[in-house]
């Protein structure tokens, strides 16, 4: 995305830096995306209020979900931000080995949250509790994957970035893109707190 | 190995789909024997399908949105045949299954693929131009979104041929759009058409917030934005706001029908009155995102062609940023009979007759715009004024509805489909049809022919009115939406009156296809050698017709509201400069049709479940992607002396009227 930029074709943007304005536009125009993501989340999050009573008779939230499991997979999620950041600083320092490296760790750290999810997956549906079970599994299932799924997408994103970065370097394009995914697994991050606050907490009350 | 799909999939026992698809198939060969002949493929290929130039992008849609306006147009004439025909004994000519897709194509179409690109591309050609920028913030997105929108396109043209559309209505209700009572792939179709162009739009309205929020001319503060980019401004807000609703809500219908979940199902929990509340919840404000565009041109043009400033900027800015958010608080005024109870009910009512306010406060403006202008009475004046009054009425009978007791009686009558083609023709496509024939001049060079757009507007206007009036009446008179039957002889002459409103309608667009003719074999006595036809006021119209393809050679410094007029009043209006900067500009590519193509394949995959295919499709989608992210050479620089060189051809073309034109806008505003 951020590959299209057109820099400084207005006067604005010559106050301010020598030389190109390199991707101010691409960020904000990452932001307003990300702000729509923000509202497909809260479509589904209100699916999700709506139906979570909907049981049909088969589990609720009390009867399936396991706690402290989840609140593992949500300090890898949590921690996967804190090393993204340490990947940010050492960005901007210029220390490429320093970057490859935090980028692996988050890269790890969200994956290994992804394995877990899908092993939570496999034992609900393995036990009969599928999503095509009831209408709250239904919704439950859809607002954690696609939580998850953009999990993958971000992590196949990194995977790029680690093999751009390692070839050229810390260039204004890669750090606007590395800026970009930031913000992306950081809003993740905000939203799995709010699936683990209304889903998992809620759910076990 | 190809899924559902067999050979059955054709309908060969359907003569009108077969003659049609022959037709189709005749004149898309004509047309590809035709650039092969010609050895235009290369041609297409580098200017026009790997573009990424707002303008040319622009063309594209509006190319595809008057021939979807075709077909949607021989749906609503087929329909309209079928009930002028279809009382009591008669069965008419269209079977019940086939006339269940023509509603539902004729209203997916007009929406989505007809007045959404109508709309878009005319926000490409103008935005830019008006804030005075060399392109959008991200122009291969730009064409990435064109390309996705494309895809859809395709997919709700194949499914004629291939299959099924769906026989929902173009709302796609739930539990009939469920697997158990749409088992075919209409419904599919219909989900992955929407999706692949609405993903589209959502880009879209990213793409142009960046470009008017950053990219704006130096000068060019908030309150001296051109009025048409201040709403597509808001339309953009509300795309944004509100597509990501419908992509939701359409996924979770794919869930249903694709892993067999319960979302809106009738067994296991599902809640199908929750599919309609997400839908309107991005359904209402679509409503204002085609609209408010259409005001925005409606405001250029009377200013325009009144010879003066628009009267009530602010409160017109004002306006529309308050339909902008009422238009989110209105949704349930499309389903009072859910029941949601009194209260509830009461306010959405009055959210819903608040919105006449600012409205009416729109239509007052352009009134005292014309007040005392000077009215010059040309083709895009006529469909303002058109639109003043029929738009009018439209609005009364939205307020009525708008009162619960009264939607009770009227909802999914009649009456309800003259209210919202009142507003949607009369506002919207009106609206469409007076900007393009007001920027035509812009992106071709010509004019169009003003007799035979004068003769397009009194058809359509005359065959509007005389189309759905009767419609309003046969509300009144219990006659329901989405019949093929009926066996009531009163409804009949009515209907029989309709069907001729449609011919009229019908006689209009020959007009305009005649023009479009005319006009072009006519281009040198239309030809617009200024750049600025119309005495505009703002900044698209102080650069060449079409501008050259880095739209100004110096970017333009904005001191007033009506940035061009006021040039010309102080006399600088087409200075030159004394030596032309380098001008950054992005590169063609064709990661955009790539991946809208492949969109469309994916779409059609998974729609026949053709499982490897649609992985093999998607895969690609994203390495293309991908490989474009590697693609550093994605921008060049326009050199000064080529710049020297568009320049002068330009300015040569009308050297001696220059003085003239300067000395012609100063005395106007003595």
């Amino acid at each position: 995305m951020s590959s299209t930029v057109m820099h400084s074709n207005h006067a604005v943007a010559h106050d301010d830096h020598a030389h190109h304005d390199t991707g101010g536009n691409t960020v904000f125009g990452f932001w307003l995306y990300l702000m729509t993501d923000c509202i497909l989340f809260a479509s589904v999050f209100a699916t999700y209020a709506v139906l979570v009573n909907h049981t049909a008779g088969g589990p609720s939230g009390k009867d399936i979900f396991e706690l402290p499991y989840v609140l593992g997979e949500t300090a890898l999620l949590l921690v996967s931000s804190c090393t993204y950041g340490f990947a940010m600083i050492a960005a901007h320092r210029g220390f490429k080995g320093q970057t490859l490296a935090w980028l692996a760790a988050t890269f790890v750290l969200g994956a290994g949250f992804i394995g877990m999810e899908i092993n939570e997956f496999h034992h609900l549906i393995a036990e009969g509790f599928g999503p095509d079970r009831s209408a709250f599994l239904s919704s439950f299932f859809t607002l954690v994957g696609m939580h998850g799924l953009h999990v993958t997408a971000g992590l196949v994103w990194m995977v790029i970035m680690m093999l751009q970065v390692s070839q050229r370097g810390l260039t204004d394009r890669n750090n606007t893109r590395l800026m970009c995914l930031s913000l992306f697994w950081h809003f993740l991050d905000i939203v799995w707190i709010c699936v683990f606050t209304i889903v998992y907490l809620m759910g076990t009350i | 190995m190809f899924g559902k799909l067999t050979l059955e999939a054709v309908p060969f026992h359907e003569p009108i789909i077969m003659i049609t698809l022959a037709v189709v198939a005749i004149a898309g060969l004509g047309i590809f024997g035709a650039i092969t002949y010609y050895r235009k493929w290369g041609y297409l290929w580098t200017e026009w399908l790997t573009s990424v130039d707002h303008k040319k992008i622009g063309v594209m849609y509006i190319l595809v949105a008057l021939i979807m306006l075709l077909r949607g147009f021989a749906d609503a004439i087929m329909m309209r045949g079928q009930l002028a025909i279809a009382e009591g004994a008669s069965q008419g000519y269209l079977p019940p299954e086939h006339y269940d897709q023509i509603f539902t194509a004729h209203g997916v179409i007009m929406i989505i693929f007809m007045a959404m690109p109508f709309m878009v591309g005319l926000m490409n050609i103008a935005v830019p131009l008006q804030i005075g920028a060399r392109d959008v913030a991200f122009p291969f997105l730009n064409s990435l979104s064109f390309w996705l929108f494309v895809a859809g396109a395709i997919l709700v043209n194949v499914s004629l041929g291939v299959g099924e559309f769906a026989r929902t209505g173009w709302v796609a209700y739930p539990p009939l759009a469920e697997l158990g009572y749409s088992p075919g792939v209409g419904v599919d179709y219909y989900i992955w058409a929407l999706q692949l162009s609405g993903l589209g739009t959502l880009l879209t309205g990213v793409n142009f917030l960046v470009t008017v929020f950053k990219m704006r001319a130096p000068g060019m503060s908030w309150m001296k934005i051109p009025v048409f980019t201040w709403a597509c401004t808001f339309t953009n807000v509300l795309i944004v706001a509100s597509f990501p609703i419908l992509t939701a809500t359409l996924g979770l219908l794919s869930l249903d029908r694709y892993l067999d979940m319960h979302f809106f199902t009738n067994e296991l929990g599902g809640n199908a009155m929750m599919y309609i509340n997400l839908f309107w919840a991005w359904g209402h404000p679509e409503v204002y995102i085609l609209i408010l565009p259409a005001f925005g041109i409606f405001s250029e043009v009377i200013s325009t062609f009144s010879g003066k400033k628009l009267f009530g900027y602010a409160s017109m800015i004002w306006a529309s940023g308050a339909i902008t958010v009422l238009g989110f608080v209105v949704w349930l005024h499309h389903f009072f009979t859910m029941g949601s109870g009194a209260n509830v009910n009461a306010f959405f009512g009055v959210a819903t007759m608040v919105i006449a306010v600012p409205t009416g406060v729109k239509l007052f403006s352009w009134l005292f715009t014309m007040f005392r202008g000077r009215v010059q009475f040309t083709t895009p004046v006529l469909w303002t004024l058109g639109f003043m009054v029929t738009f009018t009425v439209g609005g009364m009978t939205g307020v009525l509805l708008a009162v619960p007791g009264a939607d009770y009686v009227l909802h999914n009558s009649l009456f309800l489909i003259a209210h919202f083609h009142n507003t949607i023709i009369g506002g919207a496509v009106f609206g469409y049809l007076a900007g393009f024939t007001f920027w035509f001049p812009k992106a071709f060079g010509f004019k169009l022919d003003e007799r035979l757009g004068k003769g397009a507007f009194w058809c359509w206007i005359t065959g509007f009115f005389v189309a759905f009036m009767p419609l309003y009446v046969l509300g009144f008179m219990g006659m329901t939406r989405r019949l093929n039957h009926y066996d009531n002889p009163m409804w009949q002459p009515y209907l029989i009156v309709a069907f001729f409103g449609a011919g009229l309608i019908l006689c209009g667009i020959l007009f305009q296809l005649a023009q479009l003719v005319v006009s072009l074999r006519n281009r040198e006595s239309l030809r617009d050698v200024t750049g600025d036809p119309w005495g505009g006021r703002t900044l698209e119209w102080s650069t060449s017709s079409p501008p050259p393809f880095y739209n100004f050679a110096v970017t333009p410094t904005v001191r007033a509201l009506d940035a061009f007029q006021d040039m010309k009043e102080r006399g600088e209006a087409y200075l030159r400069p004394d030596h032309y900067a380098p001008i950054h500009m992005p590169k063609n590519t064709s990661a955009g049709v790539i991946i809208g193509l492949l969109g469309a394949v994916f779409g059609f995959a998974l729609v026949w479940h053709i499982w490897w295919l649609g992985a093999v499709s998607f895969i690609g989608m994203i390495a293309t992607f991908i490989a474009r992210s590697y693609n550093e050479d994605v921008d060049y620089y326009v050199q000064p002396d080529e710049i020297e060189r568009v320049e002068n051809r330009h300015h040569a073309n009308f050297a001696a009227p220059r003085s003239v034109l300067n000395t012609q806008s100063v005395a106007e505003q003595i």
